[in-house]
């Protein structure tokens, strides 16, 4: 049987109101101890107020090499961004 | 396309923007960040050991909580590292079976031996103090996972340094004798301390191509001559020297001449010489295969516990 336990990838959420952020990864057993890993290894100054634990061959990310067809629907799409509306100087609160 | 990928990989460390994981890079960027990261590593997790030694034996429950803490983050450090060589396709478990067969090399400031408590004080200053000056550059480092791990590292330095310069200061405001004993630590640590920023700029081989891929921001006697600037003038408010007759202020360069380090010793001690080598790298493996049981044993209740995806199919 290998021993070598999987990989687990962690995300912190900082406090109340920010989203998780991926901090690093881990080897544990299981969930369970993967958690446990995280609050010693990533947590051990009160940078977070909630852990998740991810299998890292759960994950499912888009590759750079398909970079560009993959994140051009945003490219083209400036009026998604509030900078793109002139505003009269005077006009307050917007 | 090979060109256009390498032409991109370039682009990306010139404009200072960080490679992540999932692009490519030459072979050679792949394999001297593994190297250098899996090296690093190694270096944060041997280096319990000479500080570990005095848990035990420390003077106060203060004092002990204190260590315990440092000594619990550097393996904190070294796992962070060591999840960044993964990102790069490295393998835990090979890193480990390569420290413990003596074929990948660590710092080798930890091949010295901590022969009394006043060595836990200056190791914090000078050891944690010359692993910031080197690890601060770090943190720009073009490899995005090896300068995230170094930013965390680097908050968690600060306390490292301070702990051991304050530790100086209570012992340096006691008897004559533990003022003797910080005196007698510093002179056994400095010379050491400037050896952990590698050899002398003309023989580091290195160098040149790690700068160039952004891996390394600063040379090692650049590294060495800012480690020397900042510690000179901390070392008058403790009240020690150090032991080196060529240390002076040089008003023209606007920094401190010094002498040169020994480096047949450095030689000696990296090649496997140092008092204490065989021992750390004895400890290492012990401790590696003392504790198999408990990797199999919770391997063997995570297989038990875990949700039986054929009976599912
Ligand atoms: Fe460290
Ligand atoms: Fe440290």
């Amino acid at each position: 049987m290998s021993t070598t336990w999987p990989l687990w990838e962690v995300f912190v959420r900082g406090k109340r109101g920010l989203n998780h952020v991926h901090v690093g990864s881990l080897h544990a057993p299981d969930a369970e101890m993967a958690l446990r890993n995280a609050r010693d290894v990533y947590t051990r100054r009160n940078e977070g107020v909630s852990i998740w634990v991810v299998p890292a061959t759960e994950i499912t990310a888009s590759s750079p090499d398909e970079k560009d067809p993959f994140f051009a629907p945003s490219g083209d799409k400036v009026y998604r961004h509030p900078t793109f509306y002139a505003i009269p100087e005077d006009v307050p609160h917007l | 396309m090979a060109d256009d990928l390498e032409l991109r990989f370039e682009r990306t460390v010139q404009a200072e923007a960080r490679i992540e994981p999932r692009d490519w890079m030459p072979d050679g960027y792949r394999k001297t960040l593994i190297r250098q990261i899996a090296q690093h590593a190694h270096s944060e997790i041997i280096g319990m050991q000479p500080e570990g030694n005095w848990i035990s034996r420390a003077p106060s429950l203060r004092r002990k909580a204190i260590l315990l803490a440092k000594v619990q983050d550097e393996a904190g450090h070294g796992l962070y590292l060591y999840s960044a060589t993964e990102t790069l396709g490295a393998d835990r478990e090979d890193l480990t079976t390569k420290l413990i067969e003596g074929r990948q090399k660590y710092s080798s400031i930890f091949n010295y031996p901590t022969l009394t408590f006043a060595d836990v004080g200056v190791i914090g200053w000078l050891v944690d103090g010359a692993a910031i000056c080197n690890q601060v550059p770090l943190c720009r480092t073009s490899y995005g996972p090896y300068a995230r791990a170094m930013i965390r590292i680097c908050k968690e330095e600060s306390f490292h340094q301070r702990q051991g310069y304050e530790l100086l200061m209570t012992m340096m405001r006691g008897t004559q004798q533990q003022r003797d004993m910080v005196q007698d630590s510093v002179n056994r640590w400095w010379w050491p301390a400037l050896m952990m920023f590698g050899p002398p700029d003309a023989e580091s081989t290195n160098t040149e191509q790690s700068m160039a891929w952004r891996i390394k921001r600063d040379t090692n006697d650049e590294l060495r001559q800012k480690f020397v600037n900042m510690s000179v003038p901390q070392a008058e408010a403790l009240g020690v020297t150090f032991p080196d007759p060529e240390l002076k202020w040089n008003e023209e360069r606007g920094q401190y001449d010094f002498g040169s380090p020994d480096w047949d010793e450095f030689w000696q001690v990296v090649k496997g010489g140092g008092v204490c080598n065989e021992q750390r790298v004895a400890h290492r493996r012990k401790a590696h295969e003392d504790g198999a049981w408990v990797r199999e044993a919770a391997a063997a209740h995570a297989a038990k516990h875990a949700p039986s995806k054929e009976g599912a199919a």
